[in-house]
């Protein structure tokens, strides 16, 4: 049986030879569907693990700010700079929040106003002020160079502030406008950067003060701009969330939560659905490749009526001419989809170091996947447009293809 | 009737082609008997209905109506299968433009039933005997048809014929495709075949060709005329 398809099998090799430019062109066609859809798989998954990986590192974060009505969440630590008069976590509701979440991990208040500032030479900016806690300062943010605020006058500030504004540890900052009540400070020490915060604030571009020098200051002792829970363990926030809200949210709304797995798993999902349609472009691609597969093997079967005819007189079976002309189909499939995959790994490293700068997931099972699977797909388009066609060879009258020229 | 059943036996048969225009009886009620070993020619102006006599004989069509046993059975209660079956193993085409595969060489060619029907390569050394009985080079054999010239292709188309031992061959104007030196030397080769026991049904337009034949069979406007 082996050998009798060998026989077969090697008119199908000599048609795919005998036409060599047709079958390597319609062979180009599948290697090019396959390497977008692999490349795109592959550029997505890399995308996915190299986010969702950021993702993990601050999903641990949740942020109670003051319920402002409509579309709660935001970035946690964003909610900052949009605090007014009238909308304050309170003393006893940050104590409500404390004896529910502080067993699941560490709980701070803390105060934030936007507010104008000068730097050196008077030069005027503008910075998110935050008030925390001595202790908790310690414990949520690192600094760099200098210290933590050691007396009343100091405060930290963000790497980025001081680059940008070439603050260095003991310079003097002014914050409020003048006339309408000013405070000069002390940088005590630059906090190390943080880049998307793990600790519940922005304080790349931020000031941080004591709670008392804020207060003193900003006034509103008690009336905390939001409240920041840092999870011991992540698979906790459901449950957090769910007792804060029963609690704090049970006649209305007065406080929101967002946290930072869900937005999370929000930007994962749309980066999926982004990739999903990047491969519906690159499917356009393969559905052109399998026209031409399509066409080529109409061709090939037109050019050969007579010999179909010929196999047909002499005995050849139906079944086995149509085998011939998948195989055919399948050679020309298995060219092109080896060819893509072999280039796919190529152009998908190329792709992922370019576009995402990460290859550290590359070599993963769940990029690398697209290969096999772009294979898969190649393979099978070119055995599914070749069927119709050799269906067609096969089930030609032998007396008319015969007579053909 | 004789004492052995005949090879062929054509009973009342009828081909009709149903057109728009109407229908086109190409075959009207004809009837025929071959015995084992016969050789027999058919002759006809175009048109006359021989090649579609031809076509019912090789199998490669039905009748419309009638009986038409091969070797003892009835083709018209065969299927597609079995009916490529007997083309297979019952019956060798010889035809006038040779009809060689292109993709395989003049050695494959006549390995090629051998293959479908046994299933495996031939290792007998039967297709090195038949290229060479009908003086095909071991050289020329492993060329292309294409490279071959005519005379030689349908040395190679014999072969292929008979690698099978099939038990008729159809030949449909054999010599059509050939000079005169060349076409003696094919019928000089069926003769002897057919000497050798073989029954051989041949069309032709050729009276000189018929005229190898046992007996002649004429054809016109799809009856038999002599």
């Amino acid at each position: 049986m082996k050998l009798f398809n060998d026989i077969l099998f090697t008119l199908s090799v000599r048609s795919v030879r005998l036409n060599m430019l047709r079958s390597i062109l319609s062979a180009l066609g599948i290697t090019i569907g396959v390497i977008a859809i692999s490349a795109m798989g592959m550029l997505g998954a890399n995308m996915t693990s190299v986010v969702s990986a950021q993702m993990t590192s601050m999903a641990n974060t949740m942020t109670v700010s003051p319920y402002t009505g409509g579309g709660g969440g935001g970035p946690p630590g964003g909610m900052g700079g949009s605090s007014s008069d009238d909308s304050y976590i309170t003393q006893k509701q940050y104590d409500d929040i404390y004896q529910i979440a502080s067993k699941y991990g560490t709980v701070y208040a803390l105060y934030s106003e936007s507010d104008t500032i000068y730097t050196k030479n008077d030069q005027e900016g503008r910075a998110t002020i935050y008030g925390l806690d001595a202790d908790t300062m310690k414990s949520v943010l690192t600094v760099a160079n200098g210290t933590y605020p050691r007396s009343e006058g100091d405060v930290v500030i963000g790497a980025e502030l001081a680059d940008r504004q070439d603050l260095d540890v003991g310079s003097k900052i002014k914050i409020g406008k003048e006339g309408e009540g000013q405070i000069k400070v002390r940088i005590s020490g630059i906090l190390e950067e943080t880049g998307i915060s793990s600790s519940g604030l922005r304080a790349d571009n931020g000031i941080v003060m004591t709670d008392d020098l804020f207060t003193s200051f900003y006034g509103g002792e008690g009336e905390y701009s939001q409240v920041t829970i840092l999870l011991n363990n992540v698979n906790d926030s459901t449950e957090v969330k769910t007792a804060l809200e029963a609690k704090l949210n049970k006649r209305e709304d007065v406080i929101s939560i967002s946290d930072s797995s869900r937005m999370a798993s929000t930007v994962t999902s749309s980066i999926s659905t982004m990739v999903s349609f990047m491969q519906s472009i690159a499917a356009i691609s393969l559905l052109v490749a399998a026209v031409s597969i399509f066409n080529v093997m109409m061709m090939s079967v037109t050019e050969r009526i007579n010999e179909i005819g010929i196999l047909r007189s002499i005995g050849t079976q139906k079944d086995e001419v149509m085998k011939m002309f998948v195989y055919e189909a399948s050679i020309i499939g298995l060219i092109g989809s080896v060819a893509g995959v072999v280039l796919s790994f190529i152009v998908g490293y190329l792709v992922v170091a370019m576009l995402i700068g990460d290859t550290t997931y590359f070599f993963a099972w769940n990029s690398i996947v697209y290969l096999p699977i772009g294979m898969v797909i190649g393979v099978s388009i070119c055995i599914v447009t070749g069927l119709y066609p050799a269906w067609r060879a096969a089930n030609m009258d032998p007396v008319e293809a015969l007579r053909a020229d | 009737m004789t004492m052995t059943s005949p090879i062929v036996e054509v009973r009342s048969v009828s081909k009709i082609y149903p057109l728009a225009s109407g229908d086109v009886v190409a075959l009207d009620d004809i009837s025929l008997t071959i015995e084992d070993g016969e050789f027999v020619a058919i002759m006809g102006p175009s048109g006359s209905g021989k090649s579609t006599l031809m076509n019912q004989l090789g199998c490669l069509d039905v009748p419309t109506k009638g009986r038409l046993l091969i070797a003892g059975t009835d083709v018209r209660t065969l299927n597609d299968h079995d009916l490529t079956r007997l083309r297979l193993s019952t019956l060798g085409y010889i035809f006038q433009r040779y009809n060689l595969i292109p993709l395989l060489t003049a050695y494959e060619n006549v390995e090629y039933p051998y293959i479908l029907k046994n299933r495996k390569q031939d290792d007998t050394g039967r297709v090195w005997q038949l290229l060479e009985s009908v003086g095909i080079t071991r050289k020329m054999a492993r060329h292309k048809p294409a490279e071959l010239s005519g005379g030689q292709q349908q040395r190679v188309a014999i072969a292929r014929a008979l690698v099978n031992e099939p038990r008729i061959l159809i030949c449909d104007e054999p010599t059509g495709n050939l000079d005169t030196k060349t076409g003696l030397q094919i019928m000089n080769m069926l003769t002897d075949l057919n000497k050798k026991g073989n029954t051989i049904i041949m069309v032709t337009h050729n009276p000189e060709t018929a005229g190898y034949a046992d007996r002649t069979v004429v054809i016109r406007d799809g009856r038999i005329v002599v």
